[in-house]
């Protein structure tokens, strides 16, 4: 928890160091949020090819600002934050990987008759 | 009592202080759930437009790109705010949130400009499944700004009165926890929401 004691008691004296750690994750936050940017603006790649490319760019970003805002790496022992964050992210992959591959799944063998009667009846 | 120490804080502070921003960092973490179940509808309603616009016909890049950036320096600019609190600088403190402040604001404007260019077009909420799911999803992370701009003007209010007291130091960690968290939030909804929403 580096909010906590660390903050406290190293903050006062390696503030250069933080600095430079704000500065670094304010740079490559910018950098990657561009380069995702440019990919999609300029078609550099295709299809899944740029979706996975953008998503992994995404996990990127979020990673650096976790260890440069929020100092994630740098809480003592026992890793609470650290770990409660892990647990959230297994939750939101079951969550979402799993409303994913359902409906992708009904949508194959349901959908596209749904979508008919929907658009021969617009006002239905 | 002018000038607050923060090395020199009593054990039990140190307790309440630690106990306080884990337990606000497990609400972060339930915030993440409800976010995720936001996305999760999104994305599968992204291609139910009844009739209505596609993604690929709303959006503009651009500017989205200029809320983005506006959002990624105000959370950096936070982040310097406790740097000065560490240094015991009450009015580098001041300065710099009010700033973040502004460049929420700004980002909270943008937003909303964008929404009402979009109901003016007669694309609101009402109009397909994509622009519900679309609407919910931004629009949360819209409102926790609003919160989180409240939040900053009432703290800077109770700092610029009785300074970085202990009280004072430990909300402005969760402020700023806060909103680096709905920095990381945005980075996905720039993704999933704008990015890939534009790719034909």
């Amino acid at each position: 928890m580096k909010k906590a004691f660390r903050t406290f008691e190293e903050g006062l004296t390696s503030q250069r160091g933080t600095i430079e750690l704000y500065g670094i994750g304010f740079i490559f936050s910018l950098l990657l949020t561009l380069t995702s940017y440019f990919f999609v603006s300029y078609q550099w790649l295709e299809g899944w090819s740029l979706i996975l490319t953008i998503i992994f760019l995404g996990i990127i970003q979020m990673v650096v600002q976790l260890l440069c805002f929020l100092h994630l790496d740098s809480e003592p022992k026992p890793r609470w934050n650290l770990i409660s964050f892990l647990f959230m992210s297994l939750v939101v992959f079951i969550l979402v990987g799993g409303s994913l591959w359902i409906m992708w799944n009904l949508e194959g063998r349901v959908m596209p008759h749904t979508h008919l009667d929907l658009h021969h009846q617009p006002g239905f | 009592m002018t000038r607050y120490s923060l090395a020199a804080l009593e054990e039990h502070q140190k307790e309440v202080y630690s106990k306080t921003i884990f337990g606000f960092w497990l609400y972060l973490m339930t915030d993440c759930l409800l976010f995720a179940t936001l996305f999760a509808s999104y994305v599968v309603l992204h291609p139910n437009t009844f009739g209505g616009p596609t993604s690929q016909q709303i959006f503009n890049l651009p500017y989205v790109l200029t809320e983005t950036i506006i959002l990624l320096t105000s959370s950096f600019v936070s982040g310097l705010g406790i740097l000065f609190v560490h240094r015991n600088r009450k009015n580098n403190v001041l300065f710099c949130f009010i700033l973040t402040f502004l460049l929420g604001l700004a980002f909270l404007v943008l937003e909303l400009n964008e929404f009402g260019h979009l109901i003016e077009q007669g694309y609101s909420w009402k109009r397909s499944a994509f622009l519900s799911a679309y609407f919910t999803l931004v629009g949360t992370h819209g409102l926790h700004i609003t919160i989180g701009l409240l939040w900053i003007v009432v703290l800077m209010i109770q700092i610029g009165a009785s300074g970085l007291v202990f009280d004072n130091v430990k909300r402005l960690m969760c402020l700023s926890i806060f909103w680096h968290f709905l920095d990381i939030i945005w980075i996905f909804i720039f993704t999933i929401v704008y990015l890939m929403g534009t790719i034909p």
